[in-house]
């Protein structure tokens, strides 16, 4: 078989496992959100920690619920690695420096994983399992919350009320990331990923790290995580030993937020809703997945940063997912790509991650950017913009704006004081443009709470952690603040009917219409930066 | 549409508004504004032909926004100006003798207005009838009637009598009288921000915030490549990317479109009161005047008995010569029109009595009458006539001669030519059109049928249609009504758009939020049409604005860079000359196409009543793509121009 035919058999079988989880996972994911009963487990949860679940929340309440969640996990995070020689299963590797630990806590809590310390030389088992672990499934959740509250608000009206935090966090867990974990980490050990609690072997006097992997592969994946437990991430043959972990991990990675237009579909009872959606995030990816390993297969050097046992189409599809679903997992460096292939990547993350983004992020996401969308249409048809029956006035446009604008304010201030820094030159592999994308792609991966590294920078200086810390915090957090305040002025208004004036949502126009608009607000903010970047290095 | 009248007068207060307090208004012009003062203070302490051009066409840039703005306030203090006329110092006679200054009047004086005199006011008519010319505030040169009680009571101050007396209670304070709401209101003195403009202005901010922030952070990129920029490159890239199109045009596209509104004789109490009529789900109309002419008119003759048509014809027309009734001149019309001989003119004209309740002529021995049913002996066959024409919502006129029936008269409503297709418009946009009436079901049904409405609301009563109007509103949908009584006021004002006529009573003129001064219940579907022309000239400006964007960094990013990474200027497609040429040619295009739009601005985009997707991608099509062809094709030509400039090319 040719490495082509190869490759799209490979987006075959993806195309098809999604299509088949698609309707089920979707469905079940709106069921949960939508159940009026909880289960024992549930209900002892709420009774340890004094939450009356049928109590709904104003907007207000819930980003409180989330910010206070968030601060929490992070303040608990810092602490075990700060403390990690009183754990057990620390084999020794002592307590977390302190910047290293701020970083990592932020890291995770906000689904970030980005990863600016080496697994198996810094992290014990016990931190790994109690704390990072924890923060994998709970920091998807969120997502998952912040995406059914923005829902809801188009789906009720008149209400202040937009469902209750507490519960949708536990739903998601318990009702969805767990179940799906649980089933795929064991699905992965039989294919031959390792899970032990020793600290590794000893092979001919040669020790071989090794670390309870396949529990946390499977929610690396599935929540959009993207944190290694080893250093070399899903290159690791433990992580990712052969082409089918290697697929099925992509088909992880993808699935939560592809259903999920189904479950928005669900939720807004009109599933072409959520079609066009997936319709927009599908043509980009695949537009994106042709750019990227197109540039990869006709580089000068193609095999650079990349595993044998996945080959180049294996490799391409891997970044194009992980870059389009803030993951962060990676099985090739992206380093080493073409300026053209790295760029691509660089451009998924600048998207702002909503092809098809985060669990719960990328939902959000592409519907604040619908909104945008609709917002200068339904101007250009002489009405007052609306979109699913909520008409687009000033608060729901500044609440969009606040959102869109976070994550280029942060990256380009980043990258921005990073280029100039003396220290800078130092903790870069590469001058000159390739220099540049390693720095753009850095502050794209935090900003975007995506995760992913483009290696090639060293990060451990106390500007790049505290800043890519930061970063990673305001990236996640305006925007989730932004979406709940405008979920909470779309519920408290009237629905609009539906007339003959109405621009409809679900066709081709619409579709066109919002890609342009991801396209065209990317590309407008960073055409200069990248022009120095990924640009002038693929022209050369 | 502009005048030259109208740039002398605009200059100068284009040049005014350089005022950086009027400039904070639009955050998008202010960032302009900002970067011609610092660019200014480096071309003058570093003067070279570059920078001292740039410097220039940024403030080009600003006084083309300006005069964009001027321009359009322009247009409206011409109209306040003419208006202003009107408020001539009339003195007031009060009921009691006393005479005061009209600007003392106060709200309950009673005035007496006699012919000649200008009404002081604006006020009820509570005593008399007169006729009045208003042409000073309608345009309309033949005078109208104003008489106490009903619905013509209404007046307006300023305006004048032509004949007889009249005692008017006044309504208003002076100051605050409906010319002076005139006055302020095309002068835009009063002129607030409409809910869309506040949204699109936050996304215009939004857009300027993200632009600014790409280019301050390219100065580090830039730098760290070894390139670093001038500050006048960067803020003429800068001000090349912020949506300045829209953000020069925004205000005068507003005040514009209050313009058109007036130009159409219709005053807006607001300018949310326009862009609310775009969003009109429900329309009501009232049946007559509105969708039929305001009479019953003579549709049909039908012979009875032996009597032959052309019999009944020429009976009915002799029956109807005297009659000044617009029922009586539509059967004339309907006859052929002929005027009465001179011969015919000696008959002897019976009038129409309450008693009789016929009318008619003697004439040769022949009495010939018509009337209503019930005063002739009908015949089965006419009886049945009478009672088909009846149930079908017409009103029979039966004619006879020498008391023997020769036939009947089929009275009428009739549907305004052209209104089934306007009403074919409407739902195209998305309206449904609800007829109001105070006819029986049966009626409404034929009628609305005809004319092509959606709905109809029989039997109306007030209250009916104030019910219907909530019961609109609770669904979400947005309410449209026109009215002139006092009874219609309550329901104006819960309207989202109130169209009160000028000839109806203040009571309906205050409860409204807007006032047709031609009294022409049809103009409501005019009003819906510029409030969506407002919409989409602001919609498709800002599209056009932003799609720019692509050309100018294809303009200027190779200029900026291609010295550092000469593979950069593979993108410079346009083959701009220099890159100083390329930075000009960019900023010049910014500028230029700010003045050529300005008509567009005026006159708002071509509107046709079309479905919502249609428009969409009619616009996109123009505005989109246009607006990314178009500033190749410009600052590539501007270029051409530019690059002969020494020291630029």
């Amino acid at each position: 078989m040719s490495p082509l035919v190869a490759g799209l058999v490979q987006v075959g079988v993806l195309v098809a496992a999604l299509a088949a989880a698609y309707r089920p996972l979707g469905d079940h994911m709106a069921r949960v959100f939508e159940a009026k009963s909880h289960s024992k487990l549930e209900k002892a949860v709420y009774r340890f920690a004094r939450i009356d679940p049928d109590g709904e929340q104003k907007w207000s309440t819930y980003a409180y619920g989330v910010l206070g969640f968030s601060f929490v996990g992070i303040v608990f995070l810092y602490v075990i690695q700060r403390l990690q020689s009183l754990l057990p299963f620390d084999f020794g590797r002592g307590n977390v420096p302190s910047g290293m630990a701020f970083n990592t806590a932020i890291s995770f809590v906000t689904n970030t994983n980005w990863q600016s310390y080496v697994p198996e030389a810094v992290m014990g088992h016990a931190v790994q399992m109690i704390g990072l672990t924890v923060q994998n499934f709970v920091s998807a959740a969120v997502g998952l919350a912040v995406a059914v509250a923005l829902i809801r608000g188009f789906v009720r009206h008149q209400t202040d009320r937009l469902g209750n935090f507490w519960v949708d966090l536990v739903r998601g867990t318990f009702r969805i990331l767990l179940p799906l974990s649980f089933v795929f980490a064991i699905v992965l050990i039989a294919l031959g990923v390792t899970m032990s609690l020793k600290s590794g072997v000893d092979v001919d006097g040669q020790a071989i790290v090794n670390a309870p992997v396949a529990s946390q592969e499977a929610i690396k994946e599935l929540g959009t995580n993207g944190g290694g437990v080893l250093n070399a991430n899903s290159a690791h043959p433990f992580e990712n030993p052969n082409e089918w972990t290697n697929l099925l991990e992509i088909f992880l990675l993808l699935v939560i937020p592809v259903a999920l237009t189904r479950t928005f579909g669900q939720l807004v009872k009109q599933n072409k809703q959520g079609y066009v959606l997936l319709g927009v995030m599908a043509t980009i990816w695949t537009a994106m997945l042709a750019v990227i390993w197109g540039a990869e297969a006709s580089g000068l050097r193609p095999w650079e940063g990349k595993e044998l046992r996945f080959g180049i189409a294996g490799s391409a599809i891997f970044a194009n997912a992980t870059t389009g679903t803030s993951t962060g997992a990676v099985n090739s460096l992206h380093d080493s790509y073409t300026g053209l292939g790295g760029g691509g990547a660089l451009l998924n993350m600048l998207f702002g991650e909503m092809t098809p983004g985060g669990v719960g992020t990328g939902i959000y996401s592409i519907l604040v950017m619908a909104i945008i969308a609709m917002f200068l249409a339904g101007l250009m048809v002489g009405r007052t913009p609306e979109y699913l029956g909520k008409k687009l006035g000033r608060k729901e446009v500044t609440a969009a704006a606040v959102s869109i604008l976070a994550m280029p304010t942060v990256l380009l201030i980043g990258a921005g004081i990073t280029a100039i820094l003396p220290s800078t030159q130092g903790a870069l592999n590469n001058p000159g443009s390739h220099g540049l994308s390693e720095i753009l792609y850095a502050y794209a991966s935090a900003s975007n709470n995506n995760g992913s590294a483009f290696g090639g920078i060293t990060v451990t200086s106390d500007w790049f952690q505290s800043s890519l810390g930061l970063c990673m915090l305001f990236g996640r957090f305006i925007p989730i603040v932004a979406v709940l305040a405008l979920a909470g002025s779309l519920a408290a208004q009237k629905k609009v009917p539906v007339t003959a004036g109405t621009l409809p949502t679900t066709g081709p126009l619409f579709a066109s219409l919002l890609t342009g608009a991801i396209v065209l607000v990317a590309a407008l903010t960073f055409v200069p930066a990248l022009a120095l970047g990924p640009i002038a290095e693929a022209l050369q | 549409m502009i005048t030259r009248a109208h740039l002398k007068d605009a200059v100068p207060d284009a040049f005014r508004k350089f005022d950086p307090r009027h400039q904070l208004r639009n955050p998008v012009m202010f960032v302009v504004w900002a970067g011609s003062v610092l660019v200014t203070v480096f071309a003058v302490t570093d003067p070279s032909v570059f920078t001292v051009s740039v410097a220039l066409w940024l403030w080009f840039t600003v006084l083309f926004a300006n005069l964009a703005e001027a321009v359009a306030e322009g247009r409206g203090k011409a109209q306040a100006a003419s208006l202003r006329k009107t408020k001539k110092d009339a003195v007031a006679r009060l009921v009691n003798g006393d005479v005061v200054a009209g600007t003392e009047l106060k709200i309950g004086d009673l005035v007496v207005v006699e012919a000649g005199e200008i009404i002081p006011g604006d006020g009820d008519v509570v005593e008399g009838i007169a006729t009045v010319d208003e042409s000073a505030i309608t345009g309309e040169s033949a005078p109208v009637i104003r008489e106490s009680g009903g619905d013509r009571s209404a007046v307006t101050g300023g305006t004048t009598v032509l004949s007889d007396r009249i005692v008017v209670r006044i309504t208003t304070k002076p100051g605050e009288s409906f010319v002076d709401r005139m006055i302020a209101l095309v002068e835009g003195a009063e002129r607030q921000k409409t809910p869309n403009e506040i949204a699109l202005t936050i996304l215009l901010s939004t857009l300027t915030i993200i632009f600014l922030l790409a280019v301050v952070a390219l100065q580090p990129f830039a730098i760290y490549s070894g390139g670093e920029q001038s500050v006048i490159v960067l803020t003429a890239l800068v001000v090349c990317l912020i949506p300045t199109t829209i953000g020069a045009l925004l205000s005068a596209i507003g005040i514009a479109g209050m313009d058109r509104l007036v130009q159409r004789n219709v005053l807006a109490t607001s300018g949310k009161a326009v862009e609310a009529a775009g969003d009109i789900d429900t329309l009501l109309l009232d049946k007559t005047g509105t969708i039929t002419w305001g009479n019953r008119r003579a549709t049909e003759f039908i012979a009875v008995g032996a009597t032959s048509t052309e019999t009944l014809v020429a009976a009915a027309r002799l029956a109807s010569l005297a009659d000044e009734t617009p029922e009586g001149r539509s059967i004339l019309e309907l006859a052929g029109g002929e005027p009465a001989t001179h011969h015919e003119k000696t008959g002897e004209f019976v009038p129409f009595t309450a008693q009789t309740r016929m009318s008619g002529i003697d004439l040769d021995g022949r009495s010939i009458r018509k009337g209503a049913a019930s005063a002739f002996e009908l015949s089965d066959t006419a009886r049945e006539i009478v009672d088909e024409i009846s149930a079908q919502g017409g009103t029979p006129l039966v004619v006879a001669e020498n008391a023997t029936v020769l036939g009947i008269i089929r009275l009428s409503d009739v549907v305004k030519p052209g209104m089934k297709e306007r009403f074919a418009e409407l739902r195209a946009m998305g309206i449904r059109t609800v007829m109001v009436t105070g006819d029986n079901p049966l009626t409404a049904k034929a009628i609305a049928e005809e004319a092509g409405v959606d709905d109809f609301l029989a039997e109306a009563k007030p209250e009916d249609k104030m019910a219907l109007i909530r019961q609109e509103q609770e669904g979400g949908r947005l309410v449209a009504m026109t009215g002139d009584g006092t009874n219609d006021a309550p329901a104006l004002a819960q309207a989202d758009v109130g169209v009160a006529m000028n000839t109806g009573t203040s009571a309906a003129k205050e409860a409204g939020n807007m006032v047709d001064l031609d009294s022409d219940p049809t103009k409501l579907i005019e009003i819906v049409e510029i409030g969506k022309q407002l919409l989409i000239t602001r919609g498709a400006l800002t599209t056009f604005s932003v799609a720019n964007d692509l050309a100018k960094y294809f303009a200027i990013l190779p200029a900026m860079f291609a010295a550092i990474y000469p593979a950069l200027n593979k993108l410079n497609i346009m083959h701009l000359a220099t890159p100083q040429s390329a930075i000009l040619s960019a900023v010049i295009f910014n500028a230029v196409i700010i003045v050529a739009l300005i008509p567009l601005a005026l006159k708002g985009v071509r509107y046709r009543p079309a479905s919502a997707s249609a428009l969409l991608r009619r616009n996109l099509l123009i505005y989109g793509l246009g607006g990314v062809v178009t500033p190749f094709a410009g600052i590539w030509l501007i270029d051409l121009l530019v690059r002969l400039i020494p020291g630029i090319g």
